[in-house]
């Protein structure tokens, strides 16, 4: 197996484990709520309305 | 012989079938869009769910919505006073990006299905490719940097907020899941209708009219969110590979593909949405796909990058 395609394999990992970390970071943060909060109205802009 | 392999070839490619894609896409469609009241009464969904983001273009305002739009959800958090950078969505969209690329394109969004149902409907001329067409495709990142990330970020109003105007001003998938739907079951969207309206529903014509032509047009040019999946592809941990000594470079799997990628010079192109043709349409069961490295899988392209 090339170490080239060792790389691939494990930035991929790395990186879903990076996104993960931002993910909870980011729900310490508070941002849930505002994605709740804006995908509980309708959102006039999305459909086209606002 | 090579007549013989030429009508083997051909008996395989009449024996394609997508719809076990197709039925895949439909459970997940409805799955994450199984709230029939909303589609009765004309409401949305506002239970606790919606704090998570799904992984494919689904609008949060549709009726049977039970999750977040990714695109919508970040323009939300970026254009909010409070947050400059939306790391959980960013996280979201990284996590499900390194995990499995477009493969979300090719399977878990109701719109990229919308498509494929759209290009089965015969037409004297498809149009496989044009001239332009690769340059065109680039014209997706723009959207995700302009209209998802600069401009929510910093065209903002007294209050210091800003519009998610990939979904004001873009996106079809908003209108043919919320707005159509909306308008038609509750009066009162009916009253508030106007240019902006009007805008939405000629893009949304004009990319049903294009998707009949040329395959997932949306998808290749316009979506922001395959563009962030697609920066994913090389290097996801589900991947796509073509084993050498199979390979006879007959070039199937180029001539099947519907987004124009060819497997055997890159298996994990940044435009390929993981659908399968090019494994089902290989005569000798070259290309393969998982989650696992396997010492006799090689792919050309990238071999040849090394």
């Amino acid at each position: 197996m090339s170490r080239r395609r060792w790389n691939f394999r494990y930035a991929g990992i790395f990186l879903a484990a990076a996104g993960l970390c931002l993910m909870i970071f980011g729900i310490f943060r508070g941002e849930m709520s505002v994605v709740f909060d804006k995908a509980v109205r309708i959102c006039m802009e999305c459909i086209g309305i606002g | 012989m090579a007549e013989k392999n030429t009508k083997k070839n051909s008996k395989k490619r009449k024996q394609i079938s997508e719809w076990p894609r197709h039925r895949i896409q439909f459970l997940w469609a409805l799955i994450t869009n199984s709230y029939l009241a909303g589609f009765l009464q004309g409401k949305i969904y506002t239970g606790k769910l919606k704090n998570l983001c799904v992984p494919g273009l689904n609008c949060y305002s549709c009726p049977g919505a039970l999750g977040s739009c990714p695109i919508g959800a970040l323009q939300a958090v970026i254009g909010s006073r409070n947050y400059q950078w939306a790391f959980y969505v960013s996280g979201f969209l990284i996590f499900v990006g390194a995990l499995v690329g477009r493969f979300v394109c090719g399977f878990l969004c109701p719109f990229g299905l919308f498509q494929d149902l759209l290009h089965k409907i015969p037409f004297p001329k498809k149009l496989k490719t044009f001239r332009g067409d690769r340059l065109l495709r680039k014209l997706k990142y723009v959207i995700l940097i302009l209209f998802v990330i600069l401009l929510p970020m910093f065209l903002t109003d007294i209050l210091g907020q800003g519009s998610p105007y990939f979904c004001k001003l873009i996106c079809p998938a908003g209108t043919l899941e919320g707005g159509i739907p909306l308008v038609l079951l509750n009066p009162v969207m009916r009253g508030a209708i106007g240019w902006l309206y009007t805008w939405k529903n000629a893009l949304l014509i004009a990319m049903i009219l294009l998707s009949i032509v040329i395959y997932r047009p949306f998808c290749k040019y316009l979506c922001p969110l395959g563009a962030i999946y697609s920066v994913f592809n090389p290097i996801s941990v589900f991947r796509y590979r073509v084993d050498k000594e199979k390979c006879t470079n007959c070039g199937a799997c180029a001539r099947a593909c519907k987004m124009n990628c060819d497997p055997v010079k890159n298996a994990n192109d940044p435009e390929c949405i993981r659908c399968g043709l090019c494994k089902k349409s290989c005569p000798t069961g070259a290309v393969c796909s998982g989650w696992k490295s396997e010492k006799k899988e090689t792919s050309h392209g990238k071999q040849a990058a090394v």
